[in-house]
């Protein structure tokens, strides 16, 4: 296993730009999840580490050396495809193999039958049986060898990837949305198997998703990425709690941040919907600023922002208070334990934890912002 | 229109028209028995009352070499199809899949040279093979055809249906672009080859016009020219035997046919060209 | 889209080398047996040379103003252009009404659709000589079957009045299954739902399917199947050739009949090139009127 360093990359396809200025340090045995919408270049980045595809800026470095000449065989990485990519007419058995043939057989020992007749043949190709075992049986694939991708199931299929990547022992493995196919269930299932394989190989892991669940269930770090740009790299919980822009905050989190305008007076003191809040901002911006709270920093309270309660939406677990108020084009959400949400929560106003409010500016860009007064329980009228 | 007429009615036209398309097979397998007496007979009987299946078959391998021209048929279908398997497969791949400078014109010609009938570079490629003393060989015969426009484009066409990652898995896990070519495309596109085989085969195996002007000498004849060659000898005196090397000249077709329809109609369907 | 820029990824060059190397062979045959001899052709008929000539004269137009003043052209031209107008709507016409009566039975479909099609991947040369005897005068079942319905009979293949129409008749009955399969293909590309639209809407009779549905859907696959079947009866010489030869009194002098005799029996070769040329313009018209003619639709349509 090896580092896997991105620097400065730059990527245009005809005029548009792909990627700019993209840098990525991976440690080695670290697991990095890609995040961001679909079309912001994610798989271009893993093409251009892969060697499939060139850059137009930039270096790319595996193990600390500059491997930007190299063709995709010399770099000694492995992908899962998003489509899984495995050859349709061979057998499970012969996809996971075909990667251990191309290294230790020549080419003369490839051939179809006389290849079975060179010297030394017979030991390499037993001892390629024995390492597609070996990947197959963790993988729960050994009675599976004999059979076409056709015949098996999507689960099936992603594991008969997993393992074809796996067989080699790469220096690092590239993942382009490996679970997509999958359902919600089996996706779930097989983030598990995916985590327990790199802490038992401690494999350094490039994993790109558009589920920020799944980035942030999975990941040691996660970047987050934007037309084109990484925005933000960190690890999970500081990227929920502590995220640098708006983008950031909005796109991580489900359901997503409630964003609101609020104003903010000479003195650094905070309002909004007409209710003054505990905080005190620093900086210099005054226009356009907009607060992020996330849906279960809101609950409902004695006192606090009056709201009027739209619907609510029943998880499970949890339930979601729908609450619109005047003059806020999008309701706020507040998530509550299920049994919050009975008929006391109904019509209550929302308060609001000062620890967990975010201001961003309007550009936005987080601003400094401290909690006023942290002992205050209820929001203080803004009246008088 | 179709919907209004009966179902038995619509039997009965389609009925009518098979019997009309097959009448042309069964004549001949019906003469190539009959002895000559009964060929001219006034009123047509399916099956003849003196059989002399053995007199005219036995006659349509010995009067001419059929077993002969059929060897020849054979060798001349098998040579061209593999060449131009081994030449379209590469180079479709190229076109359907590579970045290379030169990809737009090469397939422009490739466009090009599909709209040229087969019989426009006769007279160059006469003179040509003339020159190099190769008239009436079988590399007059196989040469021209060695390379198969129309099979490039269809196996373009089909691997640009093959999946990008396909090909990037396969990379990355080592094969040289002709490996790709031969260990990934190649099954990939078996079907398809399979349906281009089957035309290859009906074109090359029925061609007349080319082998007419390459070839004189008989052992070097294909099918249909020892056919019409055969004819011209007797001329019109020995129907039966005659009848008999006609069923065993278009046999190997109409088998083959029976037996893979489904590639046959396929290809003619994704060709419709020539 | 992915526009070539050998050696501007890792193995870019080597990509570009690779296309090369395996486009290569095929490139160099197509142009030696191809492209390379319609040129040839092309500058050929501007000659007045002959096979042994050891001199090639430059003569202009000379073989083109020959062709415009020989009779023999003429007629062998005026003959191919009939026989083309003659098979074409018989063989669209007749694969089209095959093709809907087969996609509207249910049983014995495939047996239908061997039957028609089995003459397409027949030998031509066989089974003309099988037609030679079909259409004997006396046994013949063309001539039997005239006679039972009170028809009048003819020696077909030699009187110059029908002899045209005799090969003709070949002609269609093998490309018939040909446009047949090609008709079914596109009758099922005709999405069912559409059907199911036009009843919802109150024309459910079979004529108003056909009308409002088949037929328009079907445009394009018969400009196809009308262009293919006129390029390959262009191509008519088989049956000329071993049933007639052009005869009687070159009533089935065609276009490929007369260019064989001009370039290979009687040594003209530069005259037969000028024959082959017109061939190809013939040929090459009819693609461009079908491109025309699926572009507008395409476009307005
Ligand atoms: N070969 C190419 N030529 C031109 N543009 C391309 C090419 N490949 C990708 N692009 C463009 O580059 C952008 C990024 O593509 P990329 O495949 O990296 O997106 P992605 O983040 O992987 O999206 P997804 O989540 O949908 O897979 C897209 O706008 C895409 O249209
Ligand atoms: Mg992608």
């Amino acid at each position: 296993m090896a580092s896997v360093d991105l620097i400065g990359i730059g990527k245009k396809f005809g005029a548009t730009d792909v990627l700019r200025d993209v840098t990525l340090r991976v440690a080695d045995g670290e697991f990095l999840a890609i995040l961001g919408a679909s079309g912001c270049g994610k798989s271009t980045l893993l093409r251009i580490l892969a060697g499939l595809e060139g850059t137009d800026q930039g270096e790319v470095r595996l193990g600390g050396i500059e491997v930007g000449h190299l063709r995709p065989k010399a770099r000694d990485l492995a992908m899962v495809f998003q489509s899984y990519a495995l050859y349709p007419y061979m057998t499970v058995g012969q996809n996971i193999a075909l990667p251990l043939e191309m290294r230790r057989l020549s080419a003369w020992q490839r051939l179809p039958l006389l290849g079975r007749l060179m010297p030394g043949t017979r030991a390499a190709r037993e001892n390629i049986a024995e390492d597609v075992a070996s990947v197959a049986g963790p993988l729960q694939l050994g009675a599976l060898l004999g059979r076409k991708p056709a015949q098996l199931s999507g689960g099936q299929r992603q594991r008969v990837a997993l393992a074809r990547a796996m067989v080699r022992q790469p220096a690092a493995f590239l993942m382009d949305e490996p679970l997509s196919n999958l359902d919600a269930k089996l996706r779930i299932e097989a983030r598990a198997e995916i985590v327990a394989l790199q802490r038992r190989l401690g494999a350094t892991i490039l994993y790109v998703t558009h589920d920020q669940e799944e980035a942030m269930a999975m990941a040691d770090r996660v970047a987050v990425m934007q037309g084109g740009r990484v925005l933000q790299v960190a690890a999970p919980q500081s990227l929920y709690d502590d995220p640098v822009s708006l983008d950031v905050a909005r796109f991580v989190g489900s359901p997503p941040m409630n964003v609101f305008p609020v104003r903010l007076h000479s003195s650094g003191a905070v309002e909004a919907l007409g209710t003054a809040l505990p905080f005190h901002a620093t900086g210099t911006a005054r226009e356009g600023i907009v607060m992020g709270v996330r849906p279960e920093a809101l609950r409902p309270a004695e006192q606090g922002i009056a709201v009027t309660l739209a619907r609510i939406e029943r998880l499970g677990g949890e339930a979601l208070l729908y609450c619109t108020a005047p003059g806020l084009a999008q309701p706020l959400v507040a998530q509550v334990e299920a049994g919050e949400a009975n008929d006391h929560a109904i019509g209550a106003p929302l308060r609001l934890m000062p620890r967990r409010a975010l201001l961003f500016d309007g550009d936005g860009k987080r601003m400094v912002c401290r909690a006023g007064s942290v002992g205050a329980m209820a929001l203080a009228s803004a009246h008088g | 229109m179709v919907d209004r007429l009966g179902p038995l009615f619509r039997h009965a036209v389609l009925l009518l028209g098979a019997a009309v398309m097959l009448a042309p097979f069964v004549l001949m397998l019906s003469l190539s028995v009959k002895p000559a007496a009964e060929i001219f007979a006034p009123q047509f009987r399916l099956l003849p009352e003196q059989w002399s299946a053995w007199e005219n078959y036995s006659a349509a391998f010995t009067k001419v070499p059929l077993a002969r021209f059929l060897m020849n048929g054979f060798i001349v279908t098998f040579c061209i199809f593999a060449a131009q398997a081994v030449t379209a497969l590469p180079m479709a791949y190229a076109l359907a899949k590579l970045r290379w400078r030169g990809r737009d014109t090469v397939f422009g010609l490739v466009l090009l040279a599909l709209l040229v009938p087969p019989q426009v570079p006769a007279i160059p490629l006469y003179i040509g093979l003339w020159q190099l003393g190769l008239l009436d060989t079988y590399a007059a015969i196989i040469l021209p055809s060695t390379v198969s426009v129309f099979g490039i484009f269809l196996m373009r066409q089909f691997f640009r249906t093959v999946p990008n990652d396909l090909i990037a898995a396969a990379r990355m896990d080592g094969l040289s672009e002709l490996g790709i070519v031969w260990r990934i495309m190649l099954p990939t596109a078996a079907p398809a080859l399979a349906a281009f085989g089957c035309l290859s085969f009906i074109w090359n195996w029925n061609e007349f016009f080319w082998p007419y002007i390459a070839v004189q000498s008989e052992h070097l004849m294909t099918p249909p020219l020892g056919i019409a060659f055969f004819s011209d000898t007797e001329s019109g005196t020995s129907w039966g035997p005659l009848m008999a090397a006609a069923t065993v000249t278009t046999a190997p077709l109409a088998l083959a046919f029976l037996l893979a329809q489904r590639a046959f109609v396929r290809g003619v369907t994704m060709s419709g060209v020539k | 889209m992915a526009e070539a820029r050998a050696g501007k990824w890792p193995g870019g060059r080597a990509e570009a080398l690779a296309a090369w190397a395996l486009a290569l062979p095929a490139l160099i045959l197509m142009i030696l047996m191809l492209l390379g001899p319609v040129v040839a052709v092309l500058l050929l008929s501007f000659t007045g040379w002959s096979l042994g000539d050891a001199e090639m004269e430059w003569i202009g137009l000379g073989n083109y103003e020959q062709l415009a003043a020989d009779p023999v052209f003429w007629t062998s031209l005026r003959n191919t252009l009939i026989y083309v107008g003659v098979s074409v709507p018989a063989t669209v016409g007749l694969g089209l009404g095959a093709a809907l009566l087969v996609e509207s039975v249910g049983r014995f479909r495939s047996f239908y659709r061997a039957a028609y099609f089995l003459p397409v991947a027949s030998t031509l040369l066989a089974m003309a000589l099988v037609w030679e005897f079909m259409f004997h005068p006396t046994v013949g079942f063309v001539n039997q079957a005239l006679r039972t319905l009170g028809l009048p009979v003819t020696d077909w293949l030699n009187n110059p009045d029908v002899a045209l129409l005799a090969i003709a008749v070949i002609g269609v009955w093998q490309n018939l299954g040909l446009a047949m399969v090609l008709f079914v293909a596109g009758l099922q590309g005709v999405p069912k739902d559409l059907y199911e639209a036009l009843a919802l809407d109150g024309a459910d009779g079979a004529w108003e399917r056909f009308r409002r549905v088949t037929w328009p859907m079907l445009g394009p696959a018969l400009v196809f199947v009308v262009a293919i079947t006129a390029i390959r009866s262009f191509q008519v010489f088989d049956t000329v050739a071993v049933l007639t030869e052009g005869g009687p009194n070159k009533s089935t002098e065609v276009l490929l009949y007369t260019m064989v005799q001009e370039g290979f029996r009687f040594l003209r070769t530069a005259y037969g090139a000028a024959i082959t040329v017109v061939f190809l313009v013939f040929t090459l018209a009819i693609t461009v009127a079908q491109t025309v003619i699926l572009d507008r639709r395409a476009h307005y349509g």
